[in-house]
């Protein structure tokens, strides 16, 4: 039983970092336009030199 | 930091000004404001176009990037300050886009924004919660006991209350207005299920209890949030797309004073007042003209599509555009009294009207809320009764039944629909501007069209050009240029389109109120009003060409038919709706439509209150009507009606008062709206069976005790997946 005193926390951050990410691409505006991502992704456009 | 003490101060006292922030700040809002422009494009749908548009507008001189969102369907234009938005519009035309400039006030477009984050990062909190408290619940399910159990249930507390605090604020703070304002909707129990659920479950893990409810609080929780983002989503899209198109219109007045021109707004302008509108110009006020010729474009207004000669003496009413020259107007009515005020009013109590209907949702709340309380209340007294005055008992059996009952799929079953059916809805260019606007589409029987504008694109072409010589027409081609009349654009457009070159002319000056008259080697040559140039008038809508002696030629033009106006009074007529055509226009050009497209019913001449008489009559007779129309004259007919839309292209006027904006120019959107409206009502009402059974089956289970931790989130899972897969058949 004594595994779960740090298996239990590190969970937790684990899910804390993805609580983070999902954070991050919320403020980075990633979900303001779902279907044109999903069609910019097949243009070869920034293949070299990615837009920032 | 001269620079800035030198500068007018902005900020708020002597001392901020050693802290350039604020000064800064409002130079970058300033350069923003004037530098980004959003369009509406709503034809914009593949990869291709997103390649097309934005590589093509950054090729525009002034433009610095260009971002195509194809969610929303708009294009957001970083530009240098003096980039007309209508350059972009005519770029995005010629490329084949139709567009539509969006409100340039920055400020409600990032309101919504915050608030679509603000849902969202709740929504994503709430998920972290209940991945992490089920995990360790399921621990406790598979049999944890005793000081593991507990001190699973204390990590569960802990992860829990922050997260119902945050996550759980949108309905708290609305169940917190609705009880100051007297009402009880699905906010209360559902914050009341939320709130004792954690609270219960609190006292006991500080008295290790078996049962904590922390999941079931927390997957509440999740699953309401997710309705409430999806309902926010479906009207945000809608709002700042329908409501945000730029008024046009600047409700400002050019006033004389003692021959002075001065700009005022036209609030302030009394009966008696002098006002200046030129060739271009809507008239803001009735009045009767006092100087200039011109003519009146009265379309929006009544329906008429040929334009109207206005003199001195001429009576005006607001709303009409001027066309040609400039005119001096005498207000007779303005602001309360004026044709315009009174048309509000009347729009105003058409509204108040209609907003008695109460949607599918509001009368399953209606029909939950008290019974839910009703029945967790009287668990509570049975349970207290039965085992003789045990609280705790009796409350944690009380809380369970109301986290069984709670609205899991209840508050899902709607928003899932109608972002589905609205989603559909919009990839065929209709936005829907009201949730319930959809149910109520779903119930008509009856379909009233305008004519000018609606059925027809309200954009004249000129018939017949084969008739005319080359010679000739290369003069109308001239002259019709030079004049900004819209029978003359459309000559020189179709002349244009036909690629022929205008002659070359001298002397080219617009006769204002008649038409245009120029030189052209050596003789006369006019194009306008049949008395002008020396013609008998035609029973149609005509511009006349007179050359030098020759004998005068007229030019007829048509309105062109919309296109799908014939498939979609087909479509309606052939599902059995009764299709009226109503129209402001003559008899003969009404009549014509209405035999063309195959309408029985039709009324020329009709006044706005003629148009609403009819619907309400109509609607008295227990009809319900979709009105379709754009003009001013159809606000009260389109606030009147069960259901309306109008076409991108309507006054702002008409798209305010309307439940529907049409974005594409098809009209054969509409019965296919229709038909997805009736779906997704029956979709509404298939999802309020499921989750009604539910309850039939789950609320027994709560009230006898024997509703576990496992058993409620359980339920409530499996009845939220099964309503929005429901909802997702819609596709």
């Amino acid at each position: 039983m004594n595994v779960l005193t740090f298996l239990i926390p590190l969970s937790l951050l684990m899910g804390l970092g993805g609580l983070f990410a999902f954070w991050w691409t919320l403020r980075r505006g990633q979900y303001d336009d779902p279907e044109g991502d999903s069609q910019r992704i097949l243009r070869g456009d920034y293949d070299d030199h990615p837009k920032r | 930091m001269t620079d800035t003490l030198d500068a007018p101060s902005i900020s708020a006292c002597p001392a901020c000004m050693a802290t350039p922030s604020a000064m800064e700040r409002a130079a970058a809002a300033a350069a923003e404001k004037g530098a980004r422009i959003m369009l509406s494009v709503p034809d914009a749908h593949c990869a291709a176009c997103i390649a097309t548009v934005e590589s093509d507008l950054e090729k525009m001189t002034g433009v610095r990037s260009a971002r195509l969102n194809l969610t929303l369907r708009r294009v957001m234009v970083e530009a240098e300050v003096d980039v007309e938005p209508g350059t972009i519009i005519d770029r995005l035309g010629q490329l084949g886009y139709s567009a539509y400039e969006l409100d340039p006030g920055q400020l409600s477009m990032t309101e919504t924004d915050r608030q679509g984050r603000d849902l969202l990062m709740r929504l994503g909190v709430a998920g972290f919660s209940m991945m992490n408290i089920m995990l360790l619940s399921v621990a406790v399910w598979s049999g944890a006991t005793d000081t593991t159990r507990d001190m699973f249930h204390m990590i569960s507390a802990m992860i829990a209350l922050p997260t119902v605090a945050f996550s759980g604020q949108p309905f708290f703070r609305k169940a917190w207005a609705g009880v100051r304002a007297g009402r009880l909707d699905m906010d209360f129990p559902i914050s009341l299920a939320i709130v004792l659920a954690t609270g219960m479950s609190l006292f006991e893990t500080f008295n290790s209890g078996a049962h904590a409810y922390f999941d079931a609080a927390v997957m509440l929780t999740f699953f309401l949030l997710a309705g409430r983002y999806l309902d926010f989503r479906t009207r945000a899209v809608a709002r700042s797309a329908a409501q945000e198109l730029a008024a046009l219109e600047v409700p400002r007045v050019i006033r004389l004073v003692n021959g002075t021109e001065e700009t005022v707004p036209a609030a302030s302008v009394q009966p008696g007042d002098l006002v200046l509108v030129r060739p271009g110009g809507r008239i803001p006020v009735d009045g009767v003209v006092v100087d200039g010729t011109s003519e009146l474009d009265r379309s929006l207004l009544t329906g008429e599509t040929l334009p109207v000669f206005a003199g001195p003496q001429t009576v005006v009413t607001a709303g009409a555009v001027n066309l040609t020259g400039p005119l001096t107007v005498q207000v007779t009515a303005a602001g309360k009294d004026s044709s315009l005020h009174r048309m509000a009013e009347l729009v105003a109590v058409a509204e108040n009207a209609r907003n008695k209907y109460t949607s599918l949702a509001e009368k399953a709340a209606r029909l939950y809320s008290p019974s839910v309380h009703l029945l967790s209340f009287a668990a509570f007294v049975v349970w207290m009764w039965l085992t003789g005055g045990d609280v705790r008992h009796a409350l944690n059996i009380s809380a369970a039944t109301l986290i069984i009952t709670c609205p899991c799929a209840l508050g899902l079953a709607v928003p899932a629909v109608v972002t589905a059916a609205s989603g559909k809805l919009f990839r065929a260019g209709l936005l829907i501007k009201d949730g319930s606007a959809l149910e109520r589409l779903a119930e008509v029987d009856t379909v009233v069209f305008d004519k000018t504008g609606t059925l027809t694109m309200g954009a004249p072409e000129p018939l017949g050009l084969d008739a005319l010589d080359r010679e000739s027409l290369e003069i109308a081609a001239a002259l019709g240029q030079a004049s900004s009349h819209p029978l003359a654009r459309a000559l020189a457009q179709a002349t244009q389109a036909r690629g022929i070159i205008p002659a070359m002319l001298e002397d080219v000056a617009e006769v204002p109120g008649h038409g245009i008259q120029a030189h052209w080697q050596g003789q006369r040559v006019r194009l306008g009003r049949a008395q002008w140039v020396g013609a008998d008038s035609l029973n149609v809508t005509a511009t006349y060409l007179a050359i030098g002696a020759r004998p005068v030629q007229a030019i007829a033009f048509a309105d062109r038919l919309r296109a799908g106006a014939a498939e979609a009074v087909a479509a309606f007529t052939a599902r059995g709706k009764r299709v009226f055509l109503l129209s402001g226009d003559v008899p003969g050009a009404v009549g014509e439509m209405a035999q063309r497209l195959g309408i029985a019913d039709w009324q020329a001449e009709a006044l706005p209150q003629d148009k609403a008489a009819l619907i309400t009559q109509l609607q008295a007779q227990g009809h319900k009507v979709l009105m379709v129309g754009d003009g001013l004259n159809d606000t009260v007919a389109l606030s009147a009606a069960h259901v309306s839309i109008s076409p991108a292209s309507a006054l702002d006027a008409a798209r305010v008062a309307s439940d529907i904006v049409m974005l594409g120019a098809s009209l054969e959107a509409l019965p296919m709206a229709q038909h997805v409206a009736v779906r997704a009502v029956r979709r509404i009402r298939e999802n309020f069976a499921i989750s009604f059974g539910y309850n039939i089956v789950a609320v027994p289970i709560a009230l006898v005790g024997l509703a576990s931790p496992l058993i409620a989130a359980l339920a409530m899972s499996v009845s939220s997946i099964t309503v929005a897969l429901n909802a997702l058949r819609l596709k």
